[in-house]
């Protein structure tokens, strides 16, 4: 019962969160390019829009696969936060990030198949860290529950400290950002016609957005394990790590998938990796 | 309610001379920055609400206007920008060119000017809004 209550908040409150974290990084990102930027509710306002949009599914398909990712991704963040295992976590994670894929892929359009090869790098190139994550975090901690963790006070940081980096850049890609937005970035008319959404309209659109906010909630909370033995320290990581996102956003072109790939499994297997390796080799607890 | 403030347009080049073009994205920049009306200048025909057409109909265009209005949900708008789109301009008589982007699809805000000023284009799309609302309340009614 316990773990219910967690669950529900995210359940409820992320996708409010999500919204407004998406607003001020829509704010953030136009002071960056000195402009004033849309209201910060902005978000909210399109995904609304979106719903009240005439039908634009081009198959039958499209529509059943982007409310699954949606469910999923919300299964996802609901089992973290309710400390379920996350290694279990990162499968239901990477399942709906594949309900992506399959909607893209199920319409015909070129572009959109374009989008859903690059979604299907960008979950390559970011699953060896995930799991890297898992493994090391139960290593320190030695448990795979966010709640467990986190009452545990173990400061997992100062341990992981190059899982965390790892983490971090692997996180560029999940919130699409630039230099890693290969698949579908929010920033105007920066794609091959849009990316992975190319075919998806409306209410399809709408779930893919909300699934967004999931995500990224379900994301920080992930930073925030790292720094749970001090809420306010926390809470402070997680906003500077979202703006270092938001900043690399604005100064970086967008890579081709080679580098994308080659440098997140290089980065893996040195920093993750290696903090990894010089935990056993110390002979940490 | 929500339909007014986040309006995706998609734009589309017909045979302009890239005047016009170049005013439409400085309606962008920091000088303008139209998206403090929730303005996303979207690639995607499947995600637009509005359709700036730039630049006179011809032949070879004709069909990618018709096509790409087709491609986008109702309620749309359109809107033709510059007076090469609103009626030909000074092309109108061209062999090759058939006129206006009303030849084709029905243009319901028109934006005059060589080049249309992002004062007009800014003007023209908060126009529109009120098009896009009145378009959904008929909707509305029908069902």
């Amino acid at each position: 019962m316990e773990s219910l209550i967690p669950a529900l908040t995210y359940l409820l409150l992320a996708p409010l969160a999500g919204g407004l974290l998406a607003g001020v990084d829509r704010i953030v990102s136009a002071r960056m390019q000195r402009r004033v930027g849309p209201p910060l509710l902005q978000p909210f306002y399109d995904v609304a829009k979106l719903f009240s949009k005439g039908d634009v599914e081009v198959n039958g398909l499209q529509y059943p696969l982007a409310l699954c990712h949606l469910v999923f991704m919300a299964l996802a963040g609901a089992l973290f936060f309710a400390g379920g295992d996350l290694l279990l976590v990162i499968f239901v994670f990477t399942v709906a990030a594949l309900f992506l894929v399959a909607a893209a892929f199920s319409s015909a359009s070129p572009y959109s198949f374009v989008g859903a090869e690059r979604e299907l790098i960008i979950i390559l190139a970011a699953e060896p860290a995930l799991l890297i994550a898992a493994a090391a975090i139960y290593k320190v901690a030695g448990s795979l529950s966010f709640l467990a963790v986190a009452a545990s006070g173990t400061a997992l940081i100062t341990r992981l400290p190059g899982v965390f980096l790892c983490l971090v850049y692997v996180l560029t890609m999940k919130l699409r950002k630039s230099p890693f937005d290969l698949s579908y970035s929010h920033h105007a008319h920066q794609e091959i016609v849009k990316g992975i959404t190319t075919d998806l309209g409306g209410r399809s659109l709408a779930f893919i957005e909300l699934t967004h906010w999931y995500e990224n909630i379900f994301l920080m909370g992930l930073v925030y394990l790292f720094f749970a033995f001090s809420l306010p320290l926390g809470l402070a990581a997680v906003a500077l790590t979202y703006f270092l996102e938001v900043l690399a956003d604005n100064t970086n072109a967008r890579v081709r998938w080679q580098l994308a790939l080659s440098s997140t499994w290089g980065i893996t297997l040195l920093l993750a990796g290696g903090n990894l390796l010089a935990l056993y080799a110390l002979g940490a607890k | 309610m929500s339909l007014k403030k986040s309006p995706w347009l998609l734009h589309y080049d017909g045979s302009s001379c890239n005047g016009c073009d170049i005013e439409v994205l400085a309606c962008l920049t920091p000088v303008y920055d139209a998206e403090r009306f929730g303005v996303i200048n979207t690639g995607n025909p499947r995600h637009a609400d509005l359709l700036l057409l730039t630049g006179s109909i011809n032949h070879q265009n004709e069909e990618v206007v018709r096509n790409l209005y087709a491609q986008m949900p109702e309620p749309k708008v359109v809107l033709a920008v510059g007076i090469c789109a609103t009626s030909g301009g000074v092309f109108a008589d061209c062999y090759n060119v058939k006129g206006g982007a009303d030849k084709v699809v029905p243009v319901d805000v028109y934006i005059p000017g060589c080049a249309a000023r992002p004062e007009a284009i800014i003007d023209g799309i908060v126009r529109a809004l009120g098009v896009l609302e009145q378009k959904r309340a008929a909707a509305e009614k029908k069902v």
